[in-house]
């Protein structure tokens, strides 16, 4: 068997795998069997990032469905559980005799709007490479070596900062639902405390060390955030008091400090190139790493206060 | 070489497809989440194989990553998601 | 083929076999201690071998560590879940099989 056919073989069982999992995630009742597979689902679309050449990707499928997806809605089914029944209520109402299980026009217009991608994807060239000649050509004055973290942040830097408005808008929204709810903190085993003395600085070390690495492999601000993230949410799940920072001005600044960022260099280049967003490609590489390090630690802050789920409490409440 | 790595992570894919089986049945929600633990630990196993393969060690950063939150979710699910008394759900 | 790559094919064969084992286990034991028992101790074995194997394979002494470093991670978290999850079945008073 040579290794082609192999490979296919692999994806397509990869493939297979996948639709299986998101069928029984959909068609189950219990919704924590759906969460559980919604997890493993998440687990195996890193597998097929990698498959598929985008290890930039497939690090931040891994970081956020491994482990920031997992923690919130398993989160978030204990607390729509009723304390009574222990179990989570399906809310499957209808009548199974008026509703079809096969709703007709949704299917239709989904098999119709899957053979219009197949078709396009089909007939693609193979020599067609997209914008890639284009990226690779600049690639030496964006100051980085690897092509997506120069798109991201050098050449479609813009896009970027629009993205780090509307993680901070998603933290507002989540904020104006209403203030934090006090979680009654089960036991602490100690085995469960030691664990987050010592896995915390190895996340802090792997997120400083993706985040170096991304100028010249795949890594980036995105990715070393959400490694953060992963480890305020395994402090918050550890018992760690960390309610009362969040209402502290650090907290804030630190929260503010990647839109900020990208707002401030923004404004700089407006006023000294005349365009937004254009480095001088001799300091490109040091504005790229100054702005990914304050992304870095602002979508981290972001990732955990989102765990959090509510508005921080003000100084002078007492704590439950 | 490159062939051996790829049989081999098929072989590790074959078992974790098998190992689904024990998230649609496992009675109670603990035998979900030890499914939820061998994704993490043989999709390790599967990227370092497929890393080896093609001859890419950014592959293993992936890896590292996936080692370091595997426990996050079974902390979240121990801490606060696992209902102090197991219904009998045999029914799925 | 050298003798470091059929010993490499040895090692992740034998690493491949112990998640086979773990998979097995988590399948046909007959309640969640011993399958806890199966995954966390077959599976962590597994992948260390199957590192080894891998480690053989590298050239530089930061990948072996980086490969070493993987490895003690998933030891580490897979120990202290596995206690976690015995200790809350044995608090919310499932049985183990008799």
């Amino acid at each position: 068997m040579e290794i082609s056919l192999l490979s296919t073989i692999f994806d397509v069982l990869l493939g297979l795998s996948l639709l299986g999992l998101a069928w029984s995630a959909l068609a189950t009742t219990d919704l924590f069997k759906a969460v559980l597979l919604f997890i493993a689902f998440g687990l195996l679309m890193a597998l097929v990032w990698v498959r598929l050449n985008a290890p930039d990707v497939a690090l931040a499928e891994a970081a956020i469905g491994a482990g920031i997806t997992g923690a919130l809605m398993l989160s978030a089914l204990a607390r729509l559980n009723s304390p009574h029944t222990g179990r989570a209520i399906a809310s499957h109402t209808t009548d199974p005799e008026k509703d079809p299980s096969i709703q007709w026009w949704p299917f239709i217009s989904l098999v119709l709007v899957f053979i219009g991608l197949a078709y396009s994807v089909f007939t693609f060239s193979p020599a067609f490479m997209g914008l890639q000649p284009d990226v690779y050509s600049q690639l030496v004055n964006s100051g980085v070596e690897n092509p997506v973290t120069a798109v991201l942040l050098n050449f479609r830097g813009y896009d970027t900062l629009l993205e780090m408005l509307v993680l901070f808008v998603a933290l507002l929204g989540v904020w104006s639902l209403g203030e934090n709810p006090a979680v009654k903190t089960p036991f602490i085993s100690p085995v469960l405390d030691t664990l987050s003395r010592l896995l915390t600085p190895v996340f802090i070390l792997v997120a400083a060390y993706i985040l170096w690495v991304g100028a010249h492999a795949p890594g980036g601000a995105f990715q070393a955030g959400s490694i953060l993230g992963a480890a305020g949410i395994l402090l918050l799940l550890s018992g760690w008091q960390l309610r009362k920072d969040t209402s502290s001005l650090f907290f804030r600044v630190l929260l503010l400090a990647g839109p900020l960022a990208f707002v401030a260099l923004a404004a700089i280049t407006l006023l000294i190139q005349g365009q937004l967003l254009e480095y001088p490609p001799a300091q490109a590489g040091l504005l790229i790493l100054i702005l990914e390090t304050f992304a870095t630690l602002s979508i981290g802050v972001t990732l955990a206060a989102l765990f959090l789920g509510g508005f921080p409490w003000s100084k002078n409440r007492a704590l439950k | 070489m490159q062939m051996f790595y790829f049989a081999v992570a098929m072989f590790l894919l074959l078992t974790l497809i098998a190992g689904m089986w024990r998230i649609m049945r496992g009675p109670s929600t603990a035998d979900r989440i030890l499914a939820a633990q061998l994704f993490s630990t043989t999709s390790v196993a599967i990227i370092l194989l497929l890393a080896q393969a093609s001859d890419n060690s950014a592959l293993q950063d992936i890896a590292l990553v996936f080692a370091l939150l595997a426990a996050v979710t079974a902390i979240a699910f121990v801490q606060r998601a696992w209902p102090a008394e197991e219904a009998d759900n045999d029914n799925h | 083929m050298t003798i470091i790559d059929y010993l490499s094919i040895i090692l992740i064969i034998i690493g491949a076999f112990f998640f086979l084992a773990g998979t097995l286990g988590l399948l046909r034991f007959p309640d969640i201690y011993t399958r806890l028992h199966a995954l966390t101790k077959a599976d962590n074995l597994g992948l260390g071998i199957t590192i080894i194997g891998l480690m053989l394979q590298l050239e530089s002494i930061m990948a072996v560590g980086k490969l070493l470093l993987i490895w003690l991670l998933v030891l580490l978290s897979g120990a202290s879940v596995a206690h976690l999850i015995a200790k809350g079945a044995v608090q919310r008073k499932i049985r183990p099989w008799k």
